[in-house]
């Protein structure tokens, strides 16, 4: 047989599933198990968006979401109650509706994983699931939480009940009581999977927020992925600030990449960065940088032990490193605009990409989560990719988020999300954010193609 | 926590250093300080100590030694005590499972005498040695024996964390002893036969007294316990980031049987031309090469073999010869070369003198100006390596450099050995797990190629003259 003959080797990585990393063949479908408020919403939000990130279709099918669209105003936790014939009804079509949704899923809308948030604490309930999976070649794999700690259940139904749907118009305490009488109905009838009885079943076990796992039968790479991020994520209240590094000799130029020094509007950034770390009296306080001088050098002026990760270092431009926009539309018209085509795709001529860069910066968000107050000081897409994670944008947003010179953006978790708070340090920085422009076709002039290229020297 | 001396004379001026291009910054003496922590895997603050624990014939040492390959090839400096060999040094020749037996008094006292043995060699190479893993490899089935080793990691700042397997299938253990203990040097002048009764006498001697890691009594311990061979496992309070990778290794591992092929991409144009890096298609003979790889291959009649390659173009079409599907991965991807790529080294020589030098001086941390090192290729590989365990017969279809880190990992080979294994054309090595390492089966094709391997010359010295830099350039067109 002939070889086939390759054509000429295209920036863009080809779409053939051989070129994607196969993380799983049939779509897995992950079952939270587990009494209300121990935290399953909470690990159905938070993996979904760490798979998604990672380039794994992921979506959360929160079956509390389905009854509250069925029985539109919640009264009281009476319709909870065991005995509750017709609330059992309507729980159960909810449920229905749920993996009906899932099957659509998976076989219409090309996704790979999907998460079936519910208290699923009946054998019965979950036999449904299986006999619903199995039927359609779907994997399983269980996700119980486990947690008896009254401190952290209190503290969980404050963040994230309190403002649920259900208690909208409910005082603090009146909320709280109800819950607890809530959760009493789900316990009586409660049936946490058995060691030996589901034995064959492949599953997660939580114990009290992470001290303790029992693992059993992981049947692949997205379930093994899975169960080591779950590993590895707290709930510990901390902040993460990123920034990027002062400006540099080559931003002022207009010039993309390269290892250039901080320019003296970007060193007077990295002082006011060190007197406002120091304001914000953060306890333990990590500093990760780059391997590249411009980050080091603002960090070196934080007067405080960092970390040099060679995973930090800016997207390699390849061909077009230290080159500005004008100059890569003069050389490469072609690969400008099939960048703007599709940003997160595109690749530099032996260079990266961002779907590249994330794969990159996986290991960092993995230390990330098992942190608490860390610091990292990096570059624009390296924070783009970043942000992107912890505020759950999608491949087609991120290259286009705003991570401008000179401002610190502070994450903190929150509910179910991120708070970010955005400090500019009041040093003026030239503007290296360049806009999707209006025209992106190969064919474009060099006018339209420079339409939306930032001032530089 | 702030550093006066910047405080004081502002932020330190960066130097880069010229073999591994990391930016350091200079004290105000102008001498380089020490550097800053490059991030390549856990920086633990204090040592670790891995204590095993169960039964004889459980996978203890295997787990010890392969654990201790995977944390030395990712740069974290391990090394296994194994208590079974301070007794056979101590015990020159093995009677018989007597010696085991709970009340023989003075097997005992040699046994403890052993285990103190090992714990102060422990101590040496934690705290004086520069080691930051030592993986205590003894049953340590009571709580006791536990407790003394505890004591000692305590007074010495180590942190401690149990890695316990436990199995009761009458197969595993079986195929265990077969596969490690006959070949022991305890059994070398004993039957077959006689060793394997000998052997589960053994393991009787240590199952009246067996006191598994407790849920309960043992909650503020950090373990993890393998159960039957990774069907199931418990992980109890992870402490940091090497705990973390530990526990996912050891999730990722298994003992089923299977072959690995690794093999480079056929001869490129690139390669005849003597020049490295580059993506460039393959040559004729590369396409023959690619052809008899095919054939190999469906000789071989490997059951449900995955076939990897890069992302460059001459291992894919090394891999659409062999007409079955292939997974592309860009991790796979040869060393970048930065700014030598796709020179020859004789234009190395010629523009970047000082740069080839440093190489042969180093060439595992050396980094290419704007490229990569050997170092970096070892981060890059590591999901590749997890990946491989978790996978049973896969063909990985890639390059010189990589090869060789790939090569290293299942060979145990250290960081100076590593960049000069070889690793010619058109030759695929099949790797079988067999015991406590692995087989190494060297097929070659027979399809010519150049020579790409270039070995460390004598005169490493930047001032050296071109000849003895070029000394050990492999020949090409």
């Amino acid at each position: 047989m002939e070889p086939v003959q390759l054509e000429p080797r295209r920036r863009r990585r080809c779409d053939s599933p051989a070129s994607v990393p196969q993380f799983c063949n049939s779509p897995t479908m992950l079952v939270m198990v587990g009494l209300p408020a121990r935290g399953k919403t909470y690990i159905s939000k938070k993996l979904t968006r760490y798979l998604n990130w990672i380039g794994v279709p992921t979506k959360v099918f929160n079956v509390g979401q389905y009854r509250r669209q069925a029985v539109t105003t919640y009264k009281n936790f009476e319709f909870f109650k065991p005995d509750n014939e017709e609330a059992m009804k309507i729980r159960k079509a909810c449920a229905s509706a749920a993996l009906k949704d899932v099957a659509t899923y998976f076989s219409k809308e090309q996704g790979q994983v999907a998460v079936f948030d519910a208290t699923n604490t009946t054998r019965e309930r979950r036999a449904i699931i299986l006999s619903f999976a199995n039927e359609r070649g779907y994997k399983v794999f269980f996700v119980e939480s486990i947690c008896e700690d009254p401190e952290i259940i209190a503290e969980n139904i404050k963040q994230v009940k309190f403002g649920s749907p259900d208690y909208a118009d409910r005082d603090c305490e009146e909320a709280m009581v109800d819950f607890i009488q809530r959760i009493d109905c789900y316990r009586a009838s409660y049936m946490p999977i058995d060691d030996e009885k589901d034995r064959n079943l492949s599953y997660i076990k939580i114990f009290d927020v992470g001290s303790r796992y029992l693992v059993n039968r992981v049947q692949d790479h997205i379930q093994s992925r899975i169960v080591y991020y779950l590993m590895n994520i707290h709930v510990t209240p901390r902040s993460i600030y990123l920034s990027r590094h002062g400006e540099s000799e080559l931003n002022l130029l207009g010039r993309i990449g390269g290892d250039s020094g901080l320019s003296p509007r970007g060193q007077k950034y990295a002082n006011a960065l060190a007197t406002f770390i120091t304001n914000q009296n953060i306890n333990d306080l990590k500093v990760w940088t780059s391997h590249m001088k411009r980050t080091i050098q603002t960090a070196e002026t934080l007067a405080v032990p960092y970390e040099q990760w060679k995973a930090l270092n800016e997207i390699d431009a390849g061909v077009c490193e230290e080159m500005t926009y004008e100059e890569i539309q003069e050389h490469f018209p072609e690969e400008f605009a099939l960048r703007d085509q599709d940003k997160y795709r595109y690749r530099y001529p032996k260079g990266e990409s961002y779907e590249d860069l994330v794969q990159r910066l996986e290991p960092v968000i993995m230390e990330l989560e098992r942190q608490e107050n860390v610091l990292v000081v990096c570059h624009q897409a390296v924070m783009r990719c970043l942000l992107a994670y912890f505020l759950d944008k999608p491949a087609g947003e991120l290259p286009y988020l705003r991570c401008p010179l000179h401002t610190v953006l502070k994450l903190t978790p929150v509910a179910y999300g991120c708070k970010v708070e955005s400090f500019y340090l009041n040093v003026e920085a030239v503007n290296t954010h360049r806009d999707r422009p209006g025209n992106v076709d190969v064919s474009r002039n060099p006018q339209e193609a420079l339409q939306t290229v930032p001032d530089h020297v | 926590m702030l550093d006066k001396d910047v405080l004081e004379h502002g932020p330190r001026e960066l130097h880069q250093n010229p073999l591994r291009k990391i930016w350091m910054p200079r004290t105000s003496n102008g001498l380089p300080q020490r550097p800053i922590t490059q991030r390549r895997v856990c920086m633990t603050n204090c040592p670790t100590l891995i204590v095993t624990v169960g039964l004889p014939a459980r996978g203890k040492t295997y787990i010890s030694k392969k654990l201790t390959r995977y944390l030395n090839w990712i740069g974290v400096p391990t090394k296994v005590f194994n208590v079974g060999q301070y007794r056979r040094e101590c015990v020159k020749i093995y009677k018989s499972f007597e010696f085991f037996r709970p009340d023989n008094e003075e097997g005992l006292k040699i046994r403890r005498q052993c285990a103190t043995t090992a714990l102060n060699d422990v101590r040496e190479y934690l705290s004086v040695e520069g080691g930051q893993v030592a993986v205590f490899d003894a049953t340590n089935t009571t709580r006791e024996r536990r407790a003394t080793i505890m004591k000692f990691a305590e007074q010495n700042g180590f942190k401690v964390f149990f890695v316990e397997s436990v199995c009761e299938d009458p197969d595993v253990i079986a195929e265990n002893i077969v596969q490690v203990k006959l070949d022991s040097p305890d059994y070398i002048h004993t039957d077959t036969e006689e060793a394997v009764e000998d052997f589960m006498k053994r393991i009787k001697c240590y199952e009246s007294s067996y006191q598994p890691l407790d849920e309960n009594l043992d909650k503020e311990l950090s373990y993890i316990k393998v159960i039957d061979v990774g069907r199931r496992y418990l992980v109890n309070r992870v402490l940091d980031h090497i705990q973390s990778r530990i526990v996912y290794y050891l999730m990722n591992i298994h003992i089923t049987p299977r072959s690995i092929y690794l093999s480079r991409h056929g001869e490129s144009d690139l390669n005849i031309k003597g020049r490295i890096g580059g993506d460039s298609g393959l040559s004729d003979r590369g396409r023959e090469y690619a052809m008899k790889l095919r054939k190999y291959i469906q000789e071989q009649n490997i059951k449900e073999l995955k076939v990897w390659t890069s992302q460059m173009k001459r291992t894919i079409q090394t891999a659409e010869s062999l007409g079955v599907p292939y997974e592309q991965w860009k991790a796979l991807n040869e060393i970048d070369a930065g700014m030598c790529e796709e020179m020859m080294y004789e234009e190395i020589q010629k523009n970047f003198p000082v740069e080839f030098a440093l190489r042969d001086q180093d060439k595992y941390r050396y980094r290419y100006p704007k490229g990569e090192s050997y170092e970096d290729l070892v981060q890059r590989l590591e999901p590749v390596i997890m990946e491989l365990e978790r996978q049973e017969n896969v063909l990985v279809i890639c390059h010189q450099a990589v090869m060789r880190c790939l090569l290293a990992y299942f060979l145990d080979k250290t960081a100076d050995e590593l960049p000069y294994l070889q690793c010619p054309l058109h030759t695929v090595l099949k790797l079988t797990p067999v015991a406590y390492g692995c087989k190494v089966e060297s097929i070659y094709l027979g399809v010519d190629s150049v020579n790409t391997h270039r070995n460390r010359p004598e005169n490493v010295m930047a001032q050296r003259s071109t000849e003895d830099a070029l000394q050990t350039v492999p020949a090409h067109f």
